[in-house]
C-alpha cells in the first residue's frame, strides 16, 4: 500500500514526472532559443509560469457549460500520467508491463486530445470551438502514420509489450537498425500529436488567439499547460523506449541514466524541427500526411513484415 | 450554439494577428470565408485638427508621430509641402541627406515587414533572425539622426543634422552585412518549401482588380502594376539617383515578398550612391516664420505606398488645414476583396501582406445622426458642441476635468 | 531548389554563436554619440528670450525669470518629446541634450525637473 502510494505520488507518479516536463520544457524553450541566437529563459521559468498560473483566479466564461469546462484539465493530465506508467524506465522493466500496454499507452496519449476538442467545444467561444474543430480535423491526419510506425517494431519483436520489446531488440540489436525510417516519420507524426510547429494548427497565436485554451485560465490553464508537458514526455519516452532500444540490459541504475538521455536527445530533436519550419494550413497538413507519411509508414511495416518473415519462419 | 455552422469572429479590434486596432469582422461556415467587413477609426487621434493650432516647426514633430515605422515619410512628405508654399530653395546637400535617411528607413521596414509576416505564419525563427539584422540599421539611424525612431531630421529649409566623414565607413559596412543577410533571406523565401505553401496563391489580386481598387505600393507592383513615385514623380534626390523599380506578376502574397526583398537590394544601391555622390553645401536656408497663403499637395514613396500630403497656408504662422492620405487607407479595401472564399489561416498573412499601419490610416470620420439614415457632415462647431453634450449625457463635465488638470486649449 | 528545412544549417550554427540578446537591465545599453536624451540647461547662458518655449511641440519647458538677468528652467519629462528643437532653437546654446534614457517614475510631480543657478554652477532640484 504505501509502496502503490509512493508509485503514485512521488516515483514514476506525480512529483517525478512534474519535475521532469519542467525540465523538459525548460530546455526545449532554451534550446529553442539559442538556435535562434537569443538567451532564453532561466532554469526555474516553468516552475514560476506554474506558481503564477496557480496563484490567479479561474475564470468560468458564463455561456460554457461549467462541468466539462473543469473537468477536462483534470482529465487532461490524467491520462498521460497514466500512460507514463507503461513505459519502461529503469531497464527492460516498467512499473505496469503486460502484454498490449503499448496499445494502452497509445490509447491513453489520444485522451488529451480528446479533451482539448470537448473543453474547447464546451467553451462556446468562437476562438475555442474552431480551435476544438481543428484539433479533431488534425488527429485524423497524424494519427496513422504514429500508430503504424510505432507498431511495425512491435510486430517484429513479436509482442505488444514495451518491455518485451526492449529485451528483444536487446537481444537483437541489428534489428533496431531497419526502423530508422519509422523513427523520423514517427517524429514528425509527434509534432501532430504534442501540437508543435509547423502542425500547431490547433493554437495558432495568430489566427485563433489560443484556440482551446481561450477562455481557460488560473489552475485550470496550469493543468493544461502540465499536461502538454507530461504529454511531451510521455511521446518522447515511447519513442526512445521503441526506436532506441539499445543499452537496456546494464541494470536499473544506468538503465535509468540511459532513460533520461534517450528522452533529452529526442526532445532536442524536436526542438530543432519546430525551429526550422513554418506553421501549415490544416488542408496542407492532412493532405501531406495522407500523400506522403501514410504510404511510407505502410511501406516501414511492410518492410518489417518481410524481415520478420525472412528471419524467423 | 450556432445551428448552422456559419459565424461571425471578429479580427480585431485586439487581436494577436493585429499589430495596430482595426475590426476585421468575418462570417465562417467551417473554415472558409464567406464574407467580411471592415471597420476603421480605432487609432483616430485628431492629428489634423491639432495640426491647425501649432506652428509649422512644432507640427513637423507632431506629423513624424503619425506613423512610428514610416516617421521620416510623414516629415518629409509635410515639409516639401510646406517648402514648396514658402517657395524655398533646398540646397543639394539637404536633400541628399533627406534620401540617405528615407532609404534608410525603407531598408528597416521592409525588414521588419519579413519578421511580421514570418510571425503571422508562425515562422518564428524568420522574425528573430530579421529583427536582429535590422537592429545594424537602428543602430546607424541612431547615431545619423540621435533617436532609432521619429528621426527629426528635417527642419523648413534642409536638415537639422549633417553627416560627418566620421560616419560614412561605419554605414558603409552596415549594409554590405545587411547585403549578405538579405541574399541569405531570398534564398529562404524562394527555396524553404512551408514558407512557399504558406505564401503562393494567398491573397490573389490580378492587375485590372489592382488598378480598379486603387492599391498603391508594393502590394500593387506585385501585381505588375508599374508605379512609383520616386521614378515617376521624382523628389528629393532621386531624379539623380539610378535604381530600378521592382515588380512581380505573382499577384500573391509570394509576390508581395519578393518585391520588397528586391526593393531592399535596390536600397542598398542607393545608398551607396548617394554616400559617394554627397555635395557639399549647407545643409539648411533660414525659413520665415509666417508661411505666405498658397496651397501644396506633396506626394513621397512611404515603403508601404504613396503618402500623400495637402497643406493650405493662410499667411500665419499656423497652417490653415493639413490633409494627410496614408497608403494603407487605399490598400485596406483590397484586404476585403483578396479574402473571399479563402481559408482562416490565410486571413493573418493576408492583411499583413499589405503592410498595414493603422496608426497612419485614420483620419476622416463620419458621424451619423440618430434616426437618420443618411450619412451627411458636421462643421467643427456643431461638433464640439454635440460630442459636449453627448459627455455631459453619460455623466462627464467637462468644465470640472478642466479646472482639475489645467489642459491647454481646454473645451469649455 | 526547394526542399524542407533549408534554414537548418543557420539555425545549427547559431548554437554556437554568442547570443544577440543582451539581459537588459543587468547589462546596460549605450547610446551613441548625439542620442537626444534628458535634457541640460546652463542657466548663465540664458537670456530670457523663450525661444524655446515658443518652438517646442508639447510645452514642456518653462522659463522662469528669478532675479536680474537670471533664469530658471522647469522641463517636464512626462511631456518632453526629446525632438531637440529648443536645442537648435536657443541662440546662446544654453540646452543640450545628454545621452541618459531611463527616467520613467512612479509620481508625475517628480517628472518636473528645475535648473536653476541660485549659487554660481547649476543646481538640478526635482520640483
Amino acid at each position: 500500500m504505501a509502496i502503490a502510494l509512493f508509485n503514485i505520488l512521488i516515483f514514476p507518479g506525480f512529483l517525478f514526472i512534474g519535475v521532469f516536463g519542467m525540465l523538459v520544457e525548460y530546455i526545449d524553450r532554451k534550446l529553442y532559443a539559442m538556435l535562434q541566437n537569443r538567451v532564453g529563459p532561466p532554469w526555474y521559468q516553468p516552475l514560476a509560469d506554474f506558481i503564477k498560473l496557480v496563484a490567479k483566479e479561474d475564470i468560468v466564461p458564463e455561456q460554457a457549460d461549467a462541468r466539462v469546462f473543469t473537468l477536462m484539465p483534470v482529465v487532461a493530465l490524467t491520462g498521460t500520467v497514466t500512460a507514463f506508467f507503461c513505459i519502461p524506465l529503469w531497464g527492460t522493466k516498467a512499473l505496469f508491463s503486460f502484454n498490449g500496454d503499448l496499445v494502452v499507452v497509445l490509447y491513453l496519449m489520444t485522451i488529451p486530445t480528446m479533451t482539448y476538442f470537448l473543453g474547447g467545444w464546451y467553451s462556446r467561444s468562437v476562438f475555442s470551438m474552431i480551435g476544438a474543430a481543428r484539433s479533431i480535423t488534425q488527429l485524423f491526419a497524424y494519427e496513422i502514420p504514429l500508430f503504424l510506425c510505432v507498431l511495425a517494431p512491435a510486430m517484429l519483436a513479436n509482442t505488444w509489450s514495451l518491455s518485451e520489446m526492449a529485451v528483444y531488440y536487446n537481444s537483437h540489436p541489428w534489428f533496431g537498425l531497419f526502423n530508422i525510417a519509422g523513427f523520423v516519420i514517427a517524429l514528425v507524426a509527434l509534432l501532430g500529436k504534442l501540437e508543435k510547429v509547423p502542425f500547431d494548427i490547433p493554437e495558432a497565436e495568430t489566427e485563433i488567439v489560443a484556440g482551446t485554451f481561450t477562455e481557460y485560465s488560473g489552475r485550470l490553464l496550469a493543468l493544461f499547460r502540465m499536461c502538454i508537458d507530461v504529454e511531451m514526455v510521455v511521446g518522447a519516452s515511447l519513442l526512445a523506449a521503441v526506436f532506441l532500444p539499445f543499452g537496456v540490459h546494464y541494470g536499473p541504475a544506468i538503465g535509468f541514466g540511459l532513460y533520461l538521455v534517450k528522452v533529452l536527445f529526442v526532445v532536442a530533436l524536436l526542438s530543432v524541427l519546430r525551429t526550422i519550419f513554418a506553421r501549415l494550413r490544416i488542408d496542407q497538413m492532412i493532405s501531406f500526411c495522407w500523400k506522403y507519411m501514410a504510404p511510407a509508414a505502410f511501406l516501414q511495416l511492410l518492410a518489417d513484415l518481410i524481415i520478420k518473415g525472412i528471419h524467423a519462419p | 450554439m450556432p445551428e448552422s455552422s456559419n459565424f461571425r469572429i471578429p479580427i480585431g479590434p485586439q487581436h494577436p494577428a493585429l499589430k495596430e486596432p482595426e475590426c476585421f469582422s468575418i462570417v465562417l461556415k467551417g473554415e472558409k470565408i464567406t464574407s467580411m467587413n471592415v471597420r476603421l477609426g480605432y487609432n483616430h487621434r485628431g492629428i489634423e485638427k491639432a495640426c491647425e493650432e501649432r506652428t509649422y516647426i512644432q507640427d513637423m514633430y507632431l506629423i513624424e508621430r503619425v506613423c512610428g515605422i514610416c516617421s521620416h515619410s510623414h516629415a518629409t512628405c509635410f515639409v516639401q509641402a510646406v517648402e514648396e508654399i514658402a517657395g524655398l530653395e533646398v540646397s543639394k546637400r539637404a536633400q541628399y541627406i533627406r534620401t540617405l535617411i528615407a532609404e534608410l528607413e525603407r531598408i528597416h521596414s521592409h525588414l521588419l515587414w519579413l519578421g511580421v509576416a514570418g510571425h503571422e505564419i508562425g515562422f518564428d525563427t524568420l522574425l528573430m533572425y530579421t529583427w536582429r539584422d535590422r537592429e545594424g540599421v537602428m543602430d546607424v539611424l541612431a547615431m545619423l539622426t540621435g533617436n532609432r525612431v521619429n528621426y527629426g531630421m528635417n527642419t523648413i529649409g534642409g536638415v537639422r543634422r549633417d553627416v560627418t566623414s566620421e560616419q560614412i565607413p561605419q554605414i558603409l559596412s552596415a549594409i554590405d552585412i545587411l547585403e549578405e543577410r538579405t541574399k541569405y533571406y531570398i534564398q529562404i523565401a524562394t527555396e524553404e518549401v512551408t514558407l512557399r505553401e504558406r505564401l503562393s496563391g494567398v491573397g490573389v489580386l490580378l492587375h485590372d482588380d489592382a488598378v480598379h481598387l486603387g492599391a498603391v505600393g508594393p502590394t500593387a507592383r506585385a501585381s505588375a502594376v508599374d508605379r512609383d513615385i520616386r521614378r515617376d514623380d521624382p523628389y528629393a534626390a532621386y531624379g539623380e539617383l539610378s535604381f530600378n523599380v521592382i515588380t512581380d506578376n505573382h499577384n500573391d502574397v509570394y509576390g508581395r515578398t519578393l518585391v520588397r526583398v528586391g526593393e531592399l537590394m535596390e536600397s542598398y544601391k542607393m545608398v551607396r550612391q548617394i554616400l559617394k555622390n554627397l555635395p557639399e553645401g549647407p545643409i539648411a536656408v533660414k525659413a520665415p516664420r509666417k508661411i505666405p497663403a498658397g496651397e501644396a499637395l506633396s506626394r513621397y514613396e512611404a515603403p508601404r505606398g504613396e503618402d500623400v500630403h495637402y497643406v493650405k497656408a493662410n499667411g500665419t504662422d499656423k497652417p490653415e488645414r493639413v490633409k494627410i492620405r496614408a497608403p494603407t487607407l487605399a490598400n485596406v479595401q483590397v484586404v476585403a476583396h483578396m479574402l473571399k472564399d479563402r481559408y482562416l489561416a490565410d486571413m493573418p498573412i493576408v492583411i499583413a501582406a499589405i503592410d498595414p499601419c493603422f496608426s497612419c490610416t485614420d483620419r476622416a470620420i463620419s458621424v451619423r445622426e440618430q434616426g437618420n439614415s443618411t450619412a451627411g457632415t458636421m462643421s467643427w462647431p456643431t461638433l464640439h458642441s454635440y460630442s459636449i453634450d453627448w459627455y455631459r449625457k453619460q455623466g462627464i463635465d467637462f468644465a470640472e476635468l478642466n479646472k482639475k488638470f489645467k489642459i491647454r486649449g481646454a473645451l469649455k | 531548389m526547394i526542399r524542407p528545412g533549408r534554414m537548418i544549417r543557420e539555425v545549427l550554427e547559431s548554437l554556437f554563436r554568442k547570443a544577440a540578446t543582451t539581459k537588459y537591465p543587468f547589462v546596460k545599453a549605450v547610446m551613441p554619440d548625439k542620442f537626444r536624451g534628458k535634457l541640460k540647461f546652463y542657466p548663465e547662458r540664458c537670456i530670457g528670450c523663450k525661444m524655446c518655449m515658443r518652438d517646442c511641440p508639447s510645452n514642456a519647458i518653462i522659463i522662469r525669470k528669478i532675479g536680474e538677468k537670471k533664469f530658471e528652467a522647469e522641463i517636464d519629462l512626462a511631456k518632453c518629446i526629446y525632438c531637440a528643437q529648443c536645442v537648435d532653437s536657443c541662440p546662446k546654446k544654453a540646452l543640450e541634450s545628454t545621452k541618459e534614457f531611463e527616467l520613467a517614475g512612479l509620481d508625475h510631480e517628480k517628472l518636473k525637473v528645475v535648473f536653476s543657478a541660485e549659487t554660481e554652477d547649476a543646481v538640478e532640484t526635482k520640483a
